[in-house]
């Protein structure tokens, strides 16, 4: 469903996505992991329009949209979130999630019915009519994901929605990413709770100082070599691994 | 509530018309003509700089543009001043729309936009003060000629009754903004503008859309003002008071608010005229008491006094819920 090759991300001396190629398939939840600083933002910029590639190219549903700008990207179904989520912050929660439903109805009072159910949908039914600035972090993370859910997206572009949260506000919210895909949204998350990834992704792809070092299933993935250095520095893998059979 | 907020200002319009028609002094009268111009203009500004975030220090282009329209058209084309009115209009959105095309294509917001606004109005002030066309330094006349077809009047009150229509539409117009997807989107970008633009809205057309609207509401203004007064030259048309006057009503009053411009202009020209009558011969009081009251506004009222009232009710029952 969505293709992207070889994209390239230069910031002057940085090279902070070098030749990165993932691939999410229709109907599949896809993680992108990688350490602080790898490159994910970058690259889901780049996915999303944000942020134009120096290199590569960007194909959703077999059309190459590359140059596209983001506003026409989310009107093909193409829907991201904010890591640093971006609320605005002097419209209640209902006006929030509504700017998300205009894009298919301009009835404003259709707009708010269908933001009011995408809240439900959520777990905000209850806040709509307080201020976005009102809510807590948890909200907040969830009136991004409600926002770009209000869209009707055929891909959802997850950026960390998970980060901040507690344990039990992360198994809050777990089941309503499942639920997303279930009916029908493609999903590709960047995430950083391990617990999140393993639980949810059908693939995980890992990126490490903006190239991608493997992919492949999510229990595979975690146990290559390659990734496991990445993480945790040159030589943790061998010294894991003479651990464990010290150990046995 | 945002109902009652349209209906308290339709009543406080009837009101003021009725008071016309009753009878008042003609100097209360002009005061009140010259509230009205103020507060069409300021709401042209608030379109824009309200709803939209896009604070403009030059809305005196699109005034002037109107202003000149007005009288050019009349004076030297002999074209019936209804038409002329409309003219004006949009040769007003025209100038706002290349103002807008300009600037939102270079991604300019903030205090560049309102710089490069300012520019754009002094250019057009300096151009109208040397230009033959338009009359140059000496400015331009409108020739007395009483009538409905003229949009002149031997008895002021029926402009008046006129302009009070035309913020009445004006307001409506907000109105249908506040309601519709446009309004939602314009506010969106106002308040963050990636995340407007990750929605799918097309921030530049929006803007384009707004600063025309808001540029044809100022010069409608304009016009007006040159068919009241009968007499503008570059300084009255294009000068930065129209500009200051516009973004302190609508500041004042309550940005991004319906009523906020109306509620700024007249208590502004009110407090003015006031002090002007006290202070007698102490020039410039009025101008003290101004800073005064913009210094109150921004310690203890940001959002304006619309916004100010708002706050003490959301305190009030915030306060009702926690006893």
């Amino acid at each position: 469903m969505l293709k992207a090759q070889n994209l390239t991300k230069r910031f002057s001396g940085l090279l902070a996505v070098d030749n990165a190629s993932i691939e999410v398939q229709q109907g599949s939840i896809t993680g992108l992991i990688g350490p602080n600083g790898a490159g994910k933002t970058t690259l889901f910029a780049m996915i999303a329009g944000f942020l134009p590639p120096n290199g590569g190219s960007v194909t959703f549903e077999g059309e190459d949209i590359t140059q596209e700008k983001p506003h026409l990207r989310a009107r093909r179904g193409l829907a991201r979130t904010f890591q640093i989520v971006q609320p605005f912050a002097g419209l209640n929660v209902r006006d929030n999630i509504a700017v998300g439903a205009y894009l298919h109805t301009k009835d404003p009072d259709e707009a708010k019915r269908q933001a009011s159910l995408t809240a439900e949908k959520v777990g905000l039914g209850r806040e709509l009519d307080k201020l976005a600035s009102g809510l807590t972090i948890a909200g907040r993370k969830r009136l991004e994901l409600a926002r770009a859910l209000a869209t009707r997206p055929k891909l959802l572009l997850l950026d960390e929605v998970l980060a901040g949260l507690n344990p039990s506000e992360i198994r809050d919210v777990l089941p309503i990413i499942r639920q997303i895909r279930d009916e029908g949204v493609t999903i590709l998350m960047i995430e950083h709770i391990m617990q999140a990834v393993m639980n949810l992704c059908d693939t995980v792809h890992v990126l490490s100082q903006g190239k991608m070092i493997a992919s492949g299933e999510p229990r595979i993935v975690c146990n290559d070599p390659a990734v496991i250095e990445a993480y945790l520095g040159h030589g943790a893998a061998e010294r894991i691994r003479s651990e464990g059979k010290a150990n046995a | 509530m945002k109902k009652a907020e349209l209906l308290c200002a339709l009543a406080f319009l009837i009101v003021l018309g009725l008071l016309a028609l009753v009878g008042l002094p003609g100097n209360i009268l002009n005061l009140f003509i010259f509230m009205m111009i103020i507060t069409l203009t300021a709401q042209g500004w608030n379109l824009l700089g309200g709803y939209g975030g896009l604070s403009s220090f030059g809305h005196a282009a699109f005034f002037g543009t109107g202003a000149y329209a007005m009288t050019v058209l009349q004076t030297s084309f002999g074209i019936n001043a209804w038409v002329a009115l409309v003219c004006g209009v949009a040769l007003g959105a025209l100038v706002g729309a290349f103002i807008g095309f300009l600037s939102f294509r270079a991604g300019l917001k903030g205090s560049y936009f309102a710089l490069i606004t300012l520019a754009f109005a002094e250019v057009l002030r300096i151009l109208a003060n040397s230009w033959d066309f338009t009359g140059g330094a000496a400015g331009m006349m409108i020739k007395l000629q009483n009538g409905f077809a003229y949009l002149q009047f031997s008895d002021r009150r029926y402009f008046f009754l006129i302009l009070l229509v035309f913020v009445a539409l004006a307001l409506f117009l907000s109105r249908w903004l506040e309601r519709s997807a446009f309004g939602a989107y314009l506010i969106a970008l106002r308040e963050n503008d990636q995340a407007a633009q990750a929605l799918g809205v097309d921030i530049f057309r929006v803007k384009m859309q707004a600063i025309t609207l808001s540029a044809g509401l100022t010069a409608l203004a304009g016009c007006l003002y040159a068919q009241n007064f009968l007499f503008i030259d570059a300084n009255v048309a294009y000068g930065s008071w129209i500009s200051i006057e516009a973004l302190f009503a609508a500041i004042v009053g309550g940005a991004g608010t319906l009523i906020g411009p109306l509620i700024g202009a007249v208590l502004l020209l009110g407090l003015g005229e006031v002090t002007k009558s006290f202070s007698g011969g102490i020039a410039g009081l009025d101008l003290v008491v101004f800073g005064i009251i913009l210094v109150l506004c921004v310690a203890f009222a940001p959002n304006g006094i619309r916004g100010f009232f708002a706050n003490l009710k959301r305190r009030r029952s915030a306060a009702a819920e926690a006893a």
